[in-house]
């Protein structure tokens, strides 16, 4: 068996006194799809945050890859080229246009030159279907267009491993559809991924595991069709009964 | 047309109406007085003081036509005038197309205005080289001695002021003190006691024959006080902009230059062009303060040539001081629309 593409061990993170990880543990293998849903506040953000180490944990371990994070800033670096990020507010960069966005990491991190990071650019947003808009600026278009780009601005990176952090929760509704759908033909493709979401029908399609966190903590971890149908903690039944 | 745009805008109500009337009145008594004083009643040919001694005489320009080489070049001998003339045309020369978007070359000219340009100008400046007459510094004066001046403290404190707004922000403890101190501590200072200390403290401190140019002393003095403030100017900047973008350039793998470099400087600075550009005019019209250190700068030589007999009218003052307002007037409103301009042309982000 290969090694995983994340290890989590006893993970723990504080923000100064409050202990926001409890004791995460967590392996992630390739190729695999696990959506983490859980009431705002218990962690879920954190926890992939700390994945690229955009937040710093204080106990336990995270490798990525195979490569330890820790201070090292080499090891910090070489993770954050394997792995994508989606954020929930795009944080597309609007003093550049959509091509610009996609091309800036790819030829200045991994040194593509210009020709050959345009052309991966174009291909990526003519699979996320807005290949028309890519010499407009990002405040040019919709929050979908948006948060479409952004995941093509990720993959242009040819990313290990994609994190999603709640994409669509900015989204107006009739928007939803269109990154989902895109989300969707990502996994098909095999890439692994981890989501924070509240989109149940996307869990159900796509995971291979649903993770509910609260305060902290893994509650339940199960595949969708156990997870939904029989739900074990009591905390998982009335979180699930709230939002579906 | 006119009269209909007249009602709705100037006269739509018995309160505009009034307002319209008093400000027109304003503008007729303050701007008759203006057009008086300098054209109907100024004397425009003369050789000496004698032209303008007629009563009732506004302003005295043949003053200004007598002295105008003395406000430019100061006491800068007048056959090696060509080489400021020279260091004028070149400056403009690469100026004007470095400030053209789209101009082909563009890159160029700004390179040539920041790298050779400073070094031609301090060689011909002052001489002792080439063949070239030596020239002191004391013998500078006039407009030049205001462009060194301002022209250094401008484009010293914008990088100087760009490290040390992001030092402050810094995670290092010790970087980050360094930067806070140095900040705190030059915008605490006046100007006027910084470059009293550059001019008569920073000698005492000095080893024995160690003479560093007092103009020099003066182009540091204002520099690093300059660049105190542009810090601050930066980091509002680096403030308002939401940390998204900080993550957005992390979680691609960016470092922190070029994160820096690429995503969070060019918003920063476009955000806080209206700051840093009053802070260059501040700057342009705080050059007039080398006066009190015995520095001849545009203002200082017109003051100075008031002490001219030859010229002694009741009009002298009054014409040198308009000249002095004026000039520096041209300069900053020149710099004021350019960085309109440019805040209109960097303005890509669409709504928002």
């Amino acid at each position: 068996m290969t090694t995983p593409m994340v290890q989590i061990k006893n993970m723990h993170k504080y923000y100064g006194d409050f202990h926001v990880l409890r004791g995460i543990d967590l392996d992630v293998a390739q190729g695999e799809r696990i959506v983490i849903c859980g009431p705002s506040g218990s962690g879920k953000s954190t926890l992939i945050r700390c994945l690229n180490r955009l937040e710093v944990h204080q106990k336990g371990d995270i490798t990525v890859d195979g490569i330890t994070l820790n201070d090292d800033v080499k090891n910090i670096d070489e993770v954050r080229r394997e792995v994508g990020m989606v954020f929930q507010h795009f944080n597309l960069f609007p003093h550049l246009t959509i091509l610009e966005n996609c091309t800036l990491a790819p030829i200045f991190v991994r040194h593509m030159p210009k020709k050959d990071a345009e052309e991966r650019a174009m291909e990526y947003l003519t699979r996320v279907r807005i290949p028309d808009q890519a010499h407009k600026y990002p405040g040019e278009l919709s929050g979908g267009q948006q948060q479409r780009v952004a995941i093509a601005r990720a993959l242009c990176m040819m990313p290990k491993l994609m994190l999603f952090d709640e994409p669509t929760s900015a989204l107006d509704p009739e928007m939803i559809k269109e990154v989902l759908e895109v989300m969707v033909e990502l996994a098909e493709d095999g890439m692994t991924m981890l989501c924070v979401t509240h989109e149940m029908g996307f869990a159900r399609q796509v995971a291979d595991r649903v993770i509910f966190m609260d305060e902290g903590e893994i509650v339940e971890m199960a595949p969708p069709v156990e997870f939904f149908d029989n739900p074990r903690s009591e905390r998982t039944k009335a979180f699930l009964g709230q939002i579906m | 047309m006119m009269l209909n745009w007249m009602r709705a805008n100037l006269f739509s109500s018995w309160g505009n109406s009034l307002l319209t009337l008093i400000s027109l009145w304003l503008v007729w008594v303050i701007g008759s007085g203006i057009v008086e004083w300098a054209l109907i009643d100024a004397i425009f040919t003369g050789d000496n003081r004698e032209a303008c001694l007629v009563p009732g005489a506004g302003a005295c320009w043949p003053y200004v036509g007598a002295k105008w080489n003395q406000f430019i070049y100061g006491r800068y001998p007048l056959e090696s005038q060509w080489r400021v003339d020279l260091i004028f045309a070149m400056g403009a020369g690469a100026l004007i197309p470095s400030m053209i978007e789209g101009m082909r070359g563009r890159r160029w000219f700004v390179l040539f205005l920041l790298l050779p340009f400073p070094v031609i100008t301090y060689v011909l400046l002052t001489g002792g080289m080439f063949g070239l007459a030596e020239i002191s510094s004391d013998l500078w004066g006039g407009l030049v001695v205001t462009l060194i001046v301002a022209v250094t403290g401008i484009v010293a404190s914008l990088p100087l002021g760009i490290l040390l707004a992001l030092g402050r922000q810094s995670d290092l403890p010790l970087i980050k003190a360094i930067c806070v101190v140095f900040i705190e501590f030059w915008r605490g200072v006046p100007l006027i006691t910084v470059l009293f200390m550059a001019s008569v403290m920073l000698p005492l401190f000095l080893p024995d024959g160690v003479v560093i140019d007092k103009l020099l002393r003066c182009l540091i003095g204002v520099a690093l006080f300059s660049s105190a403030y542009m810090a601050e100017v930066v980091r509002g900047g680096l403030q308002a902009l939401p940390k998204g973008q900080t993550e957005g350039a992390q979680a691609l793998g960016l470092s922190y230059w070029q994160s820096m470099r690429l995503i969070i400087l060019p918003q920063a600075l476009r955000l806080v062009i209206p700051g840093i550009v009053n802070t260059f005019i501040g700057l342009f019209k705080d050059t007039t303060l080398v006066l009190i250190i015995g520095l001849f700068d545009l203002l200082g030589i017109i003051q100075l040539t008031f002490t001219d007999a030859g010229w002694s009218t009741p009009q002298t003052h009054n014409t040198g001081y308009v000249v002095a307002a004026f000039i520096f007037w041209i300069f900053c409103f020149a710099m004021s629309r350019y960085s309109q301009r440019m805040e209109k042309r960097l303005d890509v982000t669409g709504e928002r």
